[in-house]
Order: structure tokens, then sequence, then C-alpha cells
């Protein structure tokens, strides 16, 4: 590797790529990671070890290694600018190449590379969740100023779906420009890419690409802050701007374009979703869309906005298991919203709706309190 | 020209430095077949006394009248070079260096290749040094005064040092005392000296001393001229108060309807003073402010009935009337002093500073600590829900140094030190404490530091390597999570109290004075010095020099000695009385100058205008060039439309032959 004028010789593949040299052992990586309390992981040790490259394979074989759950919090925190998390998912993608993981996740990526989402559906129902709805499709070459991109959790999980449905019930209220894209719609490959199968996630990004640019948008909405995160960081090649669903609501609460109906007296809490906050720095529009809500408290975390606790759901956490017997983060962060005494946990992530739902349930705490994603929160409050 | 050029011509082996990339003896035997080269000769160390005579006897003995000396970049030893043939009666203007050390031993490896490079740069030299034309440096007077820019430690010992030496120095400062950070500390590391008790005397030394014009509460406006002959506009704020009635009594504060109601600066925003204040008990002056943003007759024409200050103050200092007032003067040199900010700790919100008061910077610990602080010294925080007195307290270090996600990559020089003397400071308060300090690397540098380190660890402060990542609440309790990266141990540390050692950081309002001076700032954004290791006081700015944090982060020490400094090399033209005008400046052909002005618009010095002039009856504009201030750069030939101005010696006659030799195939 050159720097400057010097030849540095004796490195690997990963001390250039990921800036191994560029670590001074702070500590702030591993200090920061939410998982630490629960689990193995303790990511500077990768940054340091990986330096040899005999030993890639030995760390490659670490269960921890698939403890991440690629919050970016390791990154953020990092003083030298290295991302330690990288180097988690490099090792997994060893692990992938040698096609030695789990029945579980090997089937996700089987189900993305021949239906276009990670849940072994058929891409033939992806737009099931449309029965009985007048949605607006875009067509490649109309000209469309927000084109709707529906995560592949949303359209397929039964649970999720309302929120595809509350938006596309809101929008026809509107006087918005819409569309969505059908079947052809396929897995942004966010989780492809943190379960390491790289050649799959740039095959993702190729034809997403492809199929996003064949589509006169002026915009891009995503659902999902995953896709969200991953268009803008990953495709450089896409057209359109990219925004997160919340940001658009921002706009339309901001000019008063909402229709609403009832109120909701409750005290909510919301919960940042890491691809949202940390990975892109969203924090302020999902609070003012809460925050004008008629009769809704905004209550907040106390380790919110850039100190906020990961819910696990990411970082292909989906589909590897944690055998860790200790309190789930979700768990935590229930039992930190209850003791905030909010009704409801607010999400804009499906992965976080997921995640504190069931810990949630797991918790007992149905009677008392839900958790809930904006876009069902104003379903119940806008006119029908 | 009149005589016939008689080269004399010397390569230079600079040891194996130029020797053992280029063949000298085959570059001096090349160049003696040049035209108008007289001798050709080499030697190990051309700077050498030894060197240096060789030139000379050529140039008695052999009658040479030009000196080509093939060695290092001119900016090592032009100079040198120059004031040997000068001592031989020749124009020290008559000599040509050609550069074949840093432009091509060291950066070739081939012998082929360097020798070739060297006869190349030589033969250009030949060319260009038989076209030279003989200058004359010129001296103007400087006046024997300075100006100072900031009354920090830094500016308060320069100026001692001036004004002790003999000369008039006016020290500026923007707040209502002088004194600078180091008013706000409690005690200074290693020695534990208390530092209001050995800055305070200095202080009063410059507000008593009959050279020094203390111009408080104010601000440098304009600075005209160069090195020698500044002209300097000064305001000095109204203060609403005459200086020449307050006795600084502090019925006035006291009165005050909003005593104690207005967040104090001095006290890190944790104590109040009232809208009329005198920022700390010692501060020089000591004469009271009336803070135009708070006081309520000034910002809404009344008070009450009418102002308790006025009231209260048996001198009648209290003047709502009173003006700003600019002050003129000329001043030889100046120095820029004007200290650091520190690093805004709300910037790494993981670490929770906007959110707890119990999360406190070094700065305010500083004021938490003193007895003339906000709680007269008492350790206590308020945990969100009652006031503590801390048991468990952890320090962070590097909060804003050494940190890219933030953009400052230096260190801060000080904070490992600081943190071990607050550390102490504590253990002297809480003796039951348990105090942790939580590093990357300890830093103990300086002169007794690592002995302080030491004996600091040995008062049970114990020391955890790995820098925190995060702090949030549970109950009353602050958790710091960190990783202990010794035994690669994740914590989740409970404490009562955090304390960042924030770092420092230029001046968010240093563009003021940058603009001025024409300034440039280095990659850490501090000022930039003109040379790191040899120049480290002296700016690109001739004439203005730089002392402590201003510069880059610094203690005390350090500051002091830098301001010593400076002090002597702004003595230097004070102290000659003149200054020696560079001879190598731009000239205007006023005959062929349309009067366009791009030279105006590119010149980096500021250092040409447009006059105009009468010709055949007719007026017009033609550039000038102010010779004290031009630096012959050349920015202003290289944009000429009609090449009317070009720098002596490097006019387009003298370089279009020296870069065609280059550009040869010999
Ligand atoms: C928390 C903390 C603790 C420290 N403890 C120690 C210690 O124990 N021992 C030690 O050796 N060092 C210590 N230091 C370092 C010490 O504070 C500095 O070395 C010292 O203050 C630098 O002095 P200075 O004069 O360069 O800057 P400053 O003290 O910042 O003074 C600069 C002055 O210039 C004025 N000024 C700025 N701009 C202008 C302008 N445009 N016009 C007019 N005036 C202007 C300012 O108002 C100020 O008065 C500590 C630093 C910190 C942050
Ligand atoms: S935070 Fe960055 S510099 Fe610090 S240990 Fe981790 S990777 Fe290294
Ligand atoms: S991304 Fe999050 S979970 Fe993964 S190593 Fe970094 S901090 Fe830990």
């Amino acid at each position: 590797m050159m720097r400057g004028m010097i030849m540095i010789s004796e490195t690997n593949s990963f001390t250039e790529k990921f800036d191994l040299l560029g670590c001074i052992q702070c500590g702030r990586c591993t200090g920061g990671c939410p998982v630490t309390v629960r689990a193995d992981l303790n990511v500077r040790r990768f940054v340091y070890d990986a330096y040899n490259e005999e030993k890639l394979d030995e760390l490659a074989r670490l269960a921890e290694i698939w403890d991440c759950t690629t919050c970016n919090t390791c990154a953020v925190r990092c003083p030298k600018g290295l991302k330690p998390l990288e180097v988690l998912l490099a090792l997994r993608s060893m692990v992938v190449e040698s096609g030695k993981v789990e029945p579980t996740v090997r089937d996700a990526l089987q189900s993305v590379l021949l239906e276009g989402n990670p849940w072994e559906k058929p891409r033939a129902i992806r737009c099931d969740w449309m029965d009985g709805l007048d949605v607006k499709m875009a067509e490649p070459g109309v000209p469309v100023e927000n084109l709707f991109f529906v995560c592949c959790t949303i359209a397929y999980d039964p649970r999720l779906q309302i929120i595809a449905r509350n938006m596309v019930r809101i929008l026809n209220k509107l006087d918005l420009d819409y569309g969505f894209i059908g079947t052809d719609e396929t897995c942004c490959g966010s989780e492809v890419r943190t379960l390491g199968e790289e050649g799959l996630f740039e095959m993702l990004i190729e034809d997403n690409t492809e199929l996003l640019n064949s589509f006169e948008a002026k915009r891009i909405v995503a659902f999902s802050p995953h896709c969200f995160s991953v268009f803008n960081t990953y495709y450089p090649d896409l057209k359109s701007e990219v925004i997160h669903y919340t940001q658009l609501f921002d706009e339309l609460v901001g000019e008063n374009k909402i229709p609403w109906r009832g109120e909701l007296q409750k005290k909510v809490v919301y919960h940042d979703p890491c691809y949202l906050g940390k990975l892109s720095g969203v924090y302020d529009e999902p609070r003012s869309v809460l925050q004008k809500i008629p009769g809704v408290e905004l209550l907040e975390f106390d380790r919110c906005r850039e100190r906020s606790l990961c819910c696990e759901g990411s970082g292909g956490k989906m589909w590897v298991e944690s055998h860790s017997k200790k309190e789930r983060l979700a768990e935590t962060r229930i039992k930190d919203a209850r003791a905030l005494g909010a009704d409801i946990v607010a999400v804009s992530c499906p992965f976080c709706l997921l995640t504190l739902e069931d810990a949630l349930k797991g918790l007992g705490f149905e009677e008392e309190m839900r958790v809930a994603e904006i876009m069902e929160l104003l379903g119940e409050v806008v006119e029908e | 020209m009149t005589d016939k050029p008689r080269i004399g011509l010397y390569v230079c082996h600079c040891g194996i430095n130029i020797s053992a990339t280029v063949d000298v003896d085959a570059v001096a035997k090349y160049a003696q077949n040049l035209p108008n080269v007289h001798v050709a000769r080499t030697y190990s160390y051309m700077c050498s006394e030894p060197g240096q005579a060789l030139i000379k006897k050529d140039i008695r003995e052999q009658g040479l009248n030009r000196v080509i000396v093939a060695s290092c970049s001119p900016r090592m030893h032009e100079k040198t070079f120059r004031k040997a043939v000068q001592e031989e009666g020749l124009n020290p203007y008559f000599l040509e260096i050609a550069n074949i050390r840093e432009q091509c031993s060291w950066v070739h490896e081939d012998m082929t290749e360097g020798t070739a490079k060297a006869k190349k740069l030589v033969a250009s030299a030949v060319a260009k040094v038989r076209l030279l034309e003989p200058l004359e440096s010129t001296e103007v007077d400087a006046e024997p005064a300075a100006l100072i820019i900031g009354a920090g430690i830094a500016g308060i010992q320069a100026a001692l040092d001036i004004a002790d030496a003999g000369f008039k120095v006016y020290l500026v400062e923007k707040s209502p005392s002088i004194g600078g950070r180091m008013a706000q500390l409690d005690k200074t590391f290693p020695t534990l000296d208390c530092s209001a008790c050995i800055l305070t005397p200095k202080m009063v030394d410059c507000a008593s001393h009959p050279n020094i014009e203390l111009l408080t509460y104010a601000k440098v406006e304009e600075v005209d001229g160069f090195v020698g002959n500044f002209t300097i506009k000064v305001r000095k704020k109204a203060r609403y108060v005459d200086v020449d009635k307050c006795t600084g009594c502090g019925e006035c504060a006291k009165a005050c309807r909003l005593a104690n109601r207005i967040t104090s600066e001095f006290d890190e925003g944790m104590g109040k003073r009232s809208a009329i204040y005198m920022p700390f008990p010692q501060a020089v002056p000591a004469k009271y402010t009336i803070d135009p943003e708070n006081c309520l007759m000034l910002t809404r024409g009344k008070c009450g009935k009418g102002p308790k200050c006025e009231e209260a103050c048996q001198a009648g200092a209290i003047n709502f009337e009173q003006q700003d007032e600019i002050v003129e003067f000329k001043v030889g040199a100046i120095i820029v002093a004007t200290g650091f900010d520190t690093f805004d700790a709300s910037r790494k919100p993981e670490y929770g500073y906007s959110n707890y008061p119990n999360v406190i910077t070094g700065m305010e610990m500083e004021r938490l600590v003193s007895s003339s602080g906000p709680t007269g010294g008492d350790i206590k925080v308020f945990n969100g829900e009652e006031e503590i007195v801390p048991k468990e307290i952890a320090f962070i270090k590097c909060v804003g140094s050494r940190d890219a996600s933030v953009g400052n990559e230096y260190c801060s020089r000080v904070c490992c030190m600081y943190t071990a003397k607050q550390a102490h400071l504590l253990r002297e308060k809480i003796p039951d404490a348990k105090i942790r300090v939580y590093y990357i690397d300890v830093r103990a540098f300086g002169k007794g530091y690592e002995e302080f380190y030491d004996r600091v660890r040995r008062e049970n402060v114990r020391y955890i390597r790995g820098n925190p990542s995060e702090i949030f609440k549970r109950g009353k309790k602050l958790v710091v999570k960190v990783e202990d990266t010794l035994t690669a141990t994740p914590l989740e540390d409970e404490v009562d109290m955090v304390v960042l050692a924030v770092g420092l950081e230029p001046r968010a309002d240093m563009r003021e004075v940058m603009d001025l001076l024409r300034l440039s700032q280095s990659g850490d954004k501090f000022f930039m010095e003109a040379h790191p290791k040899l120049r480290p006081v002296d700016t690109a700015t001739d004439g203005v020099f730089l002392a402590g944090c201003c510069q880059g982060p610094k203690d005390i020490p350090d500051t002091v000695a830098q301001a010593k400094g400076a002090a002597a090399s702004a003595m230097v033209p004070l102290a000659s009385g003149k200054v020696t005008i560079n001879a190598q400046v731009a000239t205007v052909n006023e005959a062929t100058c349309r009067g366009c002005g791009y030279c105006v618009s590119v010149c980096p010095y500021s250092a040409i205008e447009l006059v105009t002039v009468n010709r055949f009856g007719h007026e017009l504009e033609v550039a000038r060039v102010n010779e004290a201030l031009c630096k012959g750069c050349g920015s202003c030939s290289s944009v000429c439309l009609s090449d009317s101005i070009q720098p002596k010696s490097f006019r387009d006659r003298q370089i279009l032959p020296q870069i065609a030799a280059l550009g040869g195939t010999r």
C-alpha cells in the first residue's frame, strides 16, 4: 500500500480496506457497542486482530461476528474515521463465500435471489397488501413526483401491511402526485449486505438502479429506514433523491395538508431507529410529525437521538438467533418506556416494530401499552 | 551591464546529500564549457567557512563578477552566499542558486538521471545570472512601539518584556479585564501554584508600567502600513462608566436590579453577576462595566424609576451617554496573542453534556474547585434531583481532541495534565471519593509532568485505559459506557459526576484578526507560523508575530516562553530603529501600464494600488507598488496583460532564457 511517499509492506487486504492502522485502540467502538451488555462481541479486538492475515479464518469462525446489529454506533464514535463493523461484515462474507452459513440465512439469501424478498414468499403476491385499495401505480417513463418503495417486510408481513395500507388511504385524500412500483419491486439489499452476501448485494444494486431509474421519479419515498439508508449510501447511480416517509409527512403536516379526524389522547415516546438516526441523522422529522397529531403528548427516552439504544432488529438478526440469555435490548427499551409512563412506543421502522412488540408481549405489558408505527397512528386520526 | 560576465560556478557535495545521486565532478566539468563560465569547482560543504573562502578568493583573484552556487534550496543559504559575495565588493544580487538538492538529488535515485538534471539546472542558472541587474536594498525608520492584541498570559508577558526594554506598548484586550483564561484557573500544574497568585502581580505590573498603555474592552479596527510603520485604529467600546471616576467599590453591582440574574462568563455559566460588573475581583483595570446586552437602561431606555447603579455610585461615575472612542497610533511591530476557545462539549452529544447538569467540562471544574468560584470551592453538583457531593467521579480525556469525527485531529496538549491536577484537587477536597480517569494515552511530556502524574496516581486516582463512548442515566447515577481496553472488558460505570477534559480550539472570532493582518491558518486552523521549527513566532506578514495558544494549544510554561520569543523578535526592528526593504520587488513600467488593476486584485500582500498620473495633460490610472509590502512573489506579473509589472531579478527577459535552458536538449 502507498501512503504518501512511503511503501508500506506486509499488509493484508483488510488492513488497507478498513484502515486498520488508523486505529488507536481507544475502545470507543466497543465502549459504545450496545450488544456488549449481552453478547461476547468486542469489535475493537477484531479491528486489532484482523491485521494478521493468518488469523482471518479463525476470526471468521467466531460466533460473535453474528452478534453485530449494524447499528453503526462504533463507526460514528470512532475518532479516527474507521468503520469497525465493516470488519465483522467482511468476516461474514468469508463465511458466506465458504457456504458454511446457518440454513435460515441461506434460505433468506436464496429467496432474495429467486423471489426478490428474504421472506421466502413468491414475487407474485408482493402486492397482495393492496387488495381492496385504489392504488396509483407508477409507469416507466412517466414522470412522477413521489415514487414509493415498500420494504419487503412491510409488503409481506400481515402485521406490517397496515403501514402501506394506511399510507395509500391517506395519500388518496391528498392532492399529491404519487405512484407505487408493483411486483417488480425488489429487496433493497440492506440485510443482504449485513449478512455478508457481497455478490448478491452488488447484483441488487445494479438491477434496482435500472428499475428505479426507469421511472421518471422526482424522488423516491422509502417506507423503511433500511431501504432509505442503503439507497443513499450504496446506490451512487440513482437519479432520484431518496427520502424517508417521515420526511415527506413532516412536509405535509407543516403545510397543514393532513385532514385530522380525531385525537390521540396518549403519551407517546419515540424510539429512534439506528438506520434513520445514527446512520442518517434524521431525528427531528418523525418527532415533529408525532407532535402534530392532535392530543399526543410526546415523551423522550433518556437514551434518545444520538444516544438511542438499538433494538437489535438489524444486521441479519431476523435470521440469526442470539444465544444470550441476558435481557434483550428491546426489553430494556420497553421497560424504560413503561417507567416513563408511555402508552405508546412509536417507531418508524418495520424491524423496530417487530422486535419491540415481541419484547412487550414477552414482558406481558400488552394491557398497559403498545408499540405502533407512526403510519399506524396517523391512520387512526386521519379522516376515513 | 558594462563588464562582460565572468562567472564562477561552485557545485556542492553537501556531504553525500548531493554527491550520492549527482556526479558533482561531471557537473562542474560540464559547466566549465558553458558560456561566460570562468571557473567551476566542487567542494564538500560550500556553506562552510572554507567553502565561502573559496568563492571570495576567486572573486578577488580571478575578477569574477557573477557567482552561481549549485547546492541546496535558496531558502537555506541564499543569504549566506549573498553576504559572502558582498564582502568582496560584488553586488549581492549578482548571485544565483541552482537548487540541485531538494529539486534534484533528494528526489532522484539514479545517478545518471540525477547528474543529467543537475546539469540542466546549472545551465539554466548560467543563462540567468548573466542577465541579472545590480539591486540595492533600502532602509526605512521603524516606530519604536508595539501593538499586542489579546491580554492573556501571552500578551501580558510579551508586553512586560517589550516595555521593560524601554519601548512603548499598546496592549489591546477585548474583554473588560486583562488576564485571559489563566485568570479562570484555580491552581496550575505541575507545581500547583495558585493561578491568581502568580498572574495578578503581572496584571498589576501591566497597569502601572509607564510604557504600557492598556486598551481594555477594545478592538483593533484597522491596520495599515508595513513592518516598522503600522498605523493602528482601535475602538474602545463604551463602558458607560467613567473609568477616571470609578473607584471599583462595587456598590453599583450590589444595587443593580439585575444583581445575581445574569450568567457570569468568567464562572463558565455556573455563577451569576449583575448587569454592571467587574468580571472577577482581581480584574485589571479594577473598573466596572455595564453590559449593554442586558442592562435595562440600555436595552429598554428605562430601569424602574431610575437606574439603581447611578443612585448607588458615590463617585458619580455612571454615564449612560458615553460613546465608543477611537484611538489612533503608530507601531513598528505587532504581536497577536488572542488565545483559544475551549471545545464545545455539546458537539459530542453522546456525552450528554446538554442533558445532565452533573456532566461538566474541565473549565467548569476549574471554577468549581476555586475558592473564588460560584460555590466558594465546595464540590457540589445537581444530579437532576438534588444537590450532592459527588463520591464517584469519572474524568474523560480527549474530548474534542484527536478526534476526526469533530474535525480536530490534533492533541490539545494540556488536558492530560489539567485532568491530573483536577483529580488531585478533588482528592484533597473529597478524601473518600472514588476517582477514575478514562484515557487513551497519558501525555506527560513537560518538566515535572511525569512526576506529577506519578504522584496523582498514587493518591488513589484510578487510571483506566479506554475512552468512553456514551453517557446515560440510571436512577440518580450517570452511566459511563466504556471499554477497559487493557482487560478487554466492556463496562457500565455508575458515577455521580463526569468531568469532560475538553480540548483547545482556535477562537471562533479569529477571522477578524486574520483579515486585519493577512494571517493564514495551519491545518489545525490555529494561526500559522512562518516555519514550524525555525520561525515559530513569526508569520508570513513581516513585523507580525504570534504568541500563546492562538498559534496552537500549549500550557502556561510554553505560552510564556513563546511570548518572550515573540517579544524578542518584535524588538528587532524597534531596537535597530530601521527595517530593510526587500530589493527584489515588483516594478511598474508606467508608460505601458493600462491601469486595469488585475495586479491589484491578485496581490496577496495588498502591495499594489492604482494611482492617478498626468500624462501629456491626460489624467490616467497606473499601478504603483508599495516596496515595503511587496514580497516579489510575481503574482502580479503573471496576470498583467501588457507585461508592465515585473519583479526585479525575475523579469521576463531574465527568466525566459533560464526556462529555455531547462528545456534544452544538450
Ligand atoms: C481547563 C483548563 C485548565 C488549564 N490548566 C492549566 C494549568 O494548570 N497549567 C498550565 O500550564 N496551563 C493550563 N491550561 C492552559 C492555559 O490556560 C493556557 O496555556 C493559557 O491560558 C494560554 O494563554 P494565552 O494568553 O495564549 O490565551 P488566553 O488565556 O485565551 O488569552 C487570550 C486573550 O486574548 C483576548 N482576545 C482574544 N481575541 C481578541 C481580539 N480580537 N482582540 C483583543 N483581545 C482578544 C481574550 O479575551 C483573552 O483575554 C489550562 C487550560 C484549560 C482549558
Ligand atoms: S473507536 Fe476506532 S480508533 Fe478507537 S478502538 Fe475502535 S476502531 Fe480503533
Ligand atoms: S455496529 Fe453496533 S452492534 Fe455492530 S459492532 Fe458496531 S456498535 Fe456493535
